[in-house]
């Protein structure tokens, strides 16, 4: 059958290139509706518990995307006149961001005081203030005592202030975010120029949204340039040819514009997972290519004519060539299965460019290598000296190697448990990222971003008022104050006292909650009548005002850490606030809950992908015991990379969770052109198992080895990306690739010889033993 | 009356330089405001009742109910005089809040906590903030004064069966939260009938409709019906009107502090 269509091929290549040029074009075309996302709330489905109960959180009180500004003068601290009025000036100015609700700093913080019977509401450090020394002593101090404002919105110590800016995006348009990123930079930018005593950082939820954009566009433009590098000095390499580097070259381009051009078409928005897929697509063409090219050229350079040539390289290479992207295809898919979404669209878009990848090493491939002039240099038969002492060195030694392997496995095994699951989402950004150095100062000067909200519901209508309830949440956020990993909590309870205090003429004995429902709900509509535009209560306290949001803000914790945090308060909760309910939600959470689900998730699609192919090599390989050998070197490499990736790294994203299943497509190649090479030697040819294994190992050895080093160096380039997600990825990607040649080349023949030879010990004792003769005489 | 001239003199002199074409605009749309507000004087005083219904983007809804006792008052920077006194939710019940609203200075601002038994004077320079947390504010429900507002016509358009003016109006006051509004005025009743508020960033905030339109003294409209729309939060705030009663004779003596703590 593969004659037939190699035939083919070379008889209609014409058509074929014209063929493929179209589907090029047409495919293509929709690379120009490309879009990136610019949305954190990508990585969670639709249907996400945790996404959904932030959801209902932030439509009954506030949606809180933010822009935070935080600006550190380079000597003292906040509180001088030119400081002070920068702040002032940047929260005037951060009205006229897109889409903003609300602006919080200590210029415009809404200040209470008692004098005599007259309540006076007023900005901090409003512009009306002179700002003398007395005013700004005054305003330090009302600052720094501040519970609100303290770890929010200044520093302990006011060496540096902070600007927060809330929008709320209508998610109509793509470019929303970017528009409140891009005003949000330009300010810093004439902040910086109209006060160059100033440093400004950014960060917040848009700065995030952001990052993930920049962090995709950034891996596009360094890491696939880049990767062309490598395939290209790879491809010179190892085919030494001009022109059939070049067929490769445009085949590969070929197959990333047909798989991105269609993601356009589908309307699927890019973000950092998705993006690498382009790098992933071209180490799979590579891949496919090389096996076609090695065999053409070899034929060629032996002398047979370029079609001839053509011809039985098609003939040689179609099958193992069309079940390696079918099991590739499979891997990827398995992606589908996880909880996160970004990762089907990356496997799905690298399923479609392997595909893709498929068809044009098959029809555009050896078109253009037929139609292009190459150079013919008569080269005889290399013999492979080194496949050949590799093969001697594990017929010899095949015992060794089982039990040497199968240690190594299990110690690697022993590792597996170190791995921890971690996805900091701060930390998925390098250094080379601005949203990740700024934030890591926000987080070791100012406030934390990880935070924990809660939504305590006192019941009925009107019922946060209620003296229990109050006393009850005052309690949680004193509880909560002193987690040692709590920075900060937002809670209305510290805005009652205040007004009672207030209420009693500044009276400190007063700073208390009032003791009478009525009380505290007048105070509130008196609180609530003096607030001006965009600084209500509804980011605190519910429209029914039956409950109320305490915003809980932790420094940097790990995945367990925030879950462990989650459950201490929650538990404090059930205990002592048994007659309210509550709900917790926050990014911090979602990104928390999402790794172990996934993991979870991921073991099902790995499995089902691991009986697919199984069931495909049984087959493909007409053996059903050949297909159970397989599984040990199709398994064995992702456990061992897991393994040492726990001795080495230990901390475990929401990426790797994936490599398993999408390793498993590309390893099991390497087991189906070792197995195929050895199983056509054994019927075929009629040879014993030891002389099986030196055929396979003289057949595909060398293609065995360079296809490794061509992924193995394709996804090594992933580890440049400023993603971490991806470059995790790349590296345990990388890492199993290469253990799984090394099971290849020492564990699977060593196995095979084992299990042969029992099977063979009683028919063919003599012919067995003259064999290893013969190899050792070698 | 007084008032509404040296208004109309002082604007007319500040919007001199503007071009032909501009000083037109504004000169039309200033003098539609002023015969919208002449032809609402002297009611001298009036009490209504007033229910208000808060719904927010989930479904919740919250009721309050509103008495409002308010008195005509001129001057150059003086708004009217309004006693507010609230029934409910229950908490606030007997709470009781008056104000005297001014033009371009902060209103004057009382506030009686029956759980407190005290009067409280606010000072607040704040007209922008919601009324009891409603997608009202402060501004959106205090007296229409001409001297609020510089103005700017814009052209005629029919809305509903009406024909309507459509004019742009300019906050005077510092801190209000508008860039600007622009209403729909019935050509023939001079009524507002629909209202939209721009924010600082002169984006779209919020739509207040006016229906349900009643005549009083066979010369004074009051909308029964205002529905408020924020764009951006997609809360609503419903206020229904009833009630009206005019020239029920209050004085100045029903709108004092000590006024505040007798109201029941």
């Amino acid at each position: 059958m593969s004659a037939t269509l190699a035939n083919l091929v070379i008889r209609y290549r014409w058509l074929l290139l014209i063929l493929a040029l179209l589907t090029i074009g047409a495919a293509g075309y929709g690379g120009s509706k490309l879009g990136f996302t610019t949305d954190y709330r990508v990585f969670f489905d639709e249907g996400n518990e945790q996404l959904e109960a932030y959801e209902a959180l932030q439509n009954t009180y506030e949606k809180s995307d933010n822009v935070l500004f935080v600006l550190k003068p380079k000597q003292g601290d906040i509180f001088n006149k030119e400081t002070i009025k920068a702040i002032q000036w940047l929260t005037n100015e951060s009205w006229q961001t897109p889409f903003s609700t609300r602006v919080d700093s200590i210029a415009n913080y809404q200040h209470t005081k008692a004098e005599e019977d007259d309540l006076i509401v007023a900005d901090l450090a409003g512009e009306e203030l002179e700002l003398t020394p007395t005013e700004i002593d005054y305003i330090k101090n009302v600052a720094l005592n501040e519970p609100l404002l303290v770890h929010r919105l200044v520093s302990e110590s006011g060496h540096v202030g902070a600007v927060n800016v809330t929008v709320k995006l209508p998610g109509i348009e793509m470019d929303e975010n970017n528009r409140v990123a891009t005003f949000s930079a330009d300010l810093k930018q004439q902040l910086e120029q109209k006060f160059p005593h100033l440093e400004v950082y950014m960060t917040g939820f848009v700065m995030l949204n952001e990052a993930f954009q920049v962090a995709s566009q950034q891996d596009m433009a360094t890491i696939v340039p880049l990767m062309f590098m490598v395939v290209l000095l790879t491809l010179g390499f190892l085919l030494r040819s001009v022109t059939a580097t070049f067929a490769t070259l445009v085949m590969i381009i070929a197959s990333i514009v047909t798989a991105m051009g269609i993601t356009g078409w589908l309307g699927i928005k890019l973000t950092p997972p998705s993006s690498s897929a382009p790098t992933i697509i071209m180490t799979m063409a590579v891949a496919d290519a090389v096996h076609v090219l090695v065999t053409f050229l070899q034929q060629y350079h032996r002398g047979l004519n370029k079609f001839e040539a053509m011809r039985e390289s098609l003939r040689v290479n179609f099958q193992p060539i069309f079940l390696t992207s079918v099991t590739t295809v499979i891997g990827f898919l398995s992606m589908n299965f996880s909880e996160v979404p970004p990762f089907h669209d990356l496997g799905n878009i690298v399923a479609m460019g392997v595909t893709a990848a498929f068809l044009f090493s098959v029809t555009l491939l050896p078109a253009m290598v037929l139609a292009l002039p190459i150079k013919q240099k008569i080269i005889p038969a290399d013999k492979e000296q080194g496949m050949d002492k590799l093969a001697n060195f594990v017929i010899n030694n095949r015992k060794n190697l089982l039990w040497s392997m199968t240690i190594f496995t299990l110690v690697t095994v022993a590792f597996l448990p170190k791995n921890e699951l971690n996805d900091e989402w701060v930390q998925y950004f390098d250094k080379s990222v601005q949203f990740r150095t700024d934030t890591d100062f926000v987080l070791e000067n100012l406030t934390g971003l990880y935070t924990l909200e809660f939504s305590l519901k006192a019941g009925g209508e009107g019922s946060v008022s209620d003296p229990k309830f109050l006393k009850m949440v005052e309690e949680f956020s004193d509880m909560a104050e002193s987690q040692p990993e709590v920075i900060h909590v937002n809670t209305f309870t510290d805005t009652m006292s205040r007004l009672n205090k207030n209420m009693h003429g500044d009276n400190p004995e007063y700073y208390r909650l009032p003791q009478e429902r009525e009380l505290a709900a007048q105070y509130l509509l008196l609180y609530e009548m003096s607030l001006p535009y965009g600084l209500d209560l509804n980011n605190q306290i519910n429209v029914k005002k039956s409950s109320t949001r305490v915003v809980v803000t932790a420094k940097n914790l790990s995945t367990k850490e925030t879950i462990a945090l989650e459950n201490r308060l929650g538990a404090w909760l059930v205990v002592n606030g048994k007659d309210f309910d509550f709900d917790v939600a926050s990014p911090s959470l979602m990104f928390a809950h999402i790794g172990e689900r996934n993991i979870v998730s991921m073991l099902g699609g790995t499995a089902i992908a691991l009986v697919m192919i199984s069931i495909l090599l049984i087959f493909a390989m007409r053996s059903f015991k050949m297909g159970l050998v397989s599984l040990v070197p199709n398994l064995v490499p992702a456990i061992i990379a897991f393994g040492i990736w726990g001795i080495f790294v230990s901390q475990v994203g929401m990426s790797l969770a994936m490599v398993a299943g999408m390793t498993l497509g590309i390893v099991v190649d390497d087991t189906v052109h070792f197995l195929s090479k050895y199983l056509r030697a054994r019927e075929e040819k009629g040879l014993s198992a030891t002389e099986a294994v030196r055929y396979a190992f003289a057949n595909v050895g060398k293609a065995l080895v360079t296809t490794t080093i061509v992924l193995g160096a394709g996804f090594s380039v992933m580890t440049f990306s400023s993603f971490s997600l991806n470059s995790d990825m790349g590296v345990m990607t990388a890492l199993t690739i290469t253990v799984a040649l090394l099971i290849d080349f020492l564990l699977l023949p060593a196995l095979l010889l084992t299990y042969e030879k029992e099977k063979r010990n009683v028919q063919e004792p003599n012919r067995l033993a003259t064999e290893s003769n013969i190899s050792t005489a070698n | 009356m007084f008032k509404s001239l040296t208004v109309l003199l002082l604007s007319l002199i500040s919007v001199q330089p503007i071009s032909a074409f501009a000083q037109t605009a504004a000169e039309k749309g200033l003098a539609i405001a002023v015969e919208a507000d002449k032809r609402d004087l002297g009611w001298q005083d009036s009490t209504a009742d007033m229910l208000m219904i808060l719904s927010n983007k989930q479904g919740e809804k919250s009721e309050r109910k509103i008495r409002i006792k308010s008195k005509e008052v001129g001057g150059e920077d003086d708004g009217d005089k309004s006693l507010t006194v609230f029934d409910s939710p229950k908490d606030v019940k007997g709470t009781a809040f008056l104000s005297y609203s001014h033009i371009v200075s902060p209103d004057d601002q009382w506030l009686y906590l029956p759980a407190l038994k005290r009067v409280k004077r606010i000072s607040s320079s704040n007209k922008s903030g919601p009324f009891m947390g409603s997608e009202f504010a402060f501004e959106d429900l205090s007296s229409f004064e001409v001297g609020k507002y510089t103005y700017q016509y814009l052209r005629e358009e029919d809305l509903g069966e009406l024909k309507t003016f459509v004019i742009e109006y300019y906050p005077t006051y510092k801190h209000s939260g508008y860039k600007k509004l622009i209403s729909w005025i019935d050509q023939k009743e001079y009524r507002v009938l629909k209202t939209e508020f721009y924010d600082r960033k002169n984006d779209l905030l919020k739509t207040l409709t006016y229906s349900d339109y009643q005549h009083y003294l066979g010369k004074y409209w009051r909308s029964h019906k205002m529905s408020m729309v924020n764009h951006q939060s997609e809360k609503t705030t419903e206020l229904l009107w009833s009630n009206y009663q005019f020239r029920v004779g209050l004085d100045d003596s029903s709108f004092n502090r000590n006024s505040l703590k007798r109201i029941r």
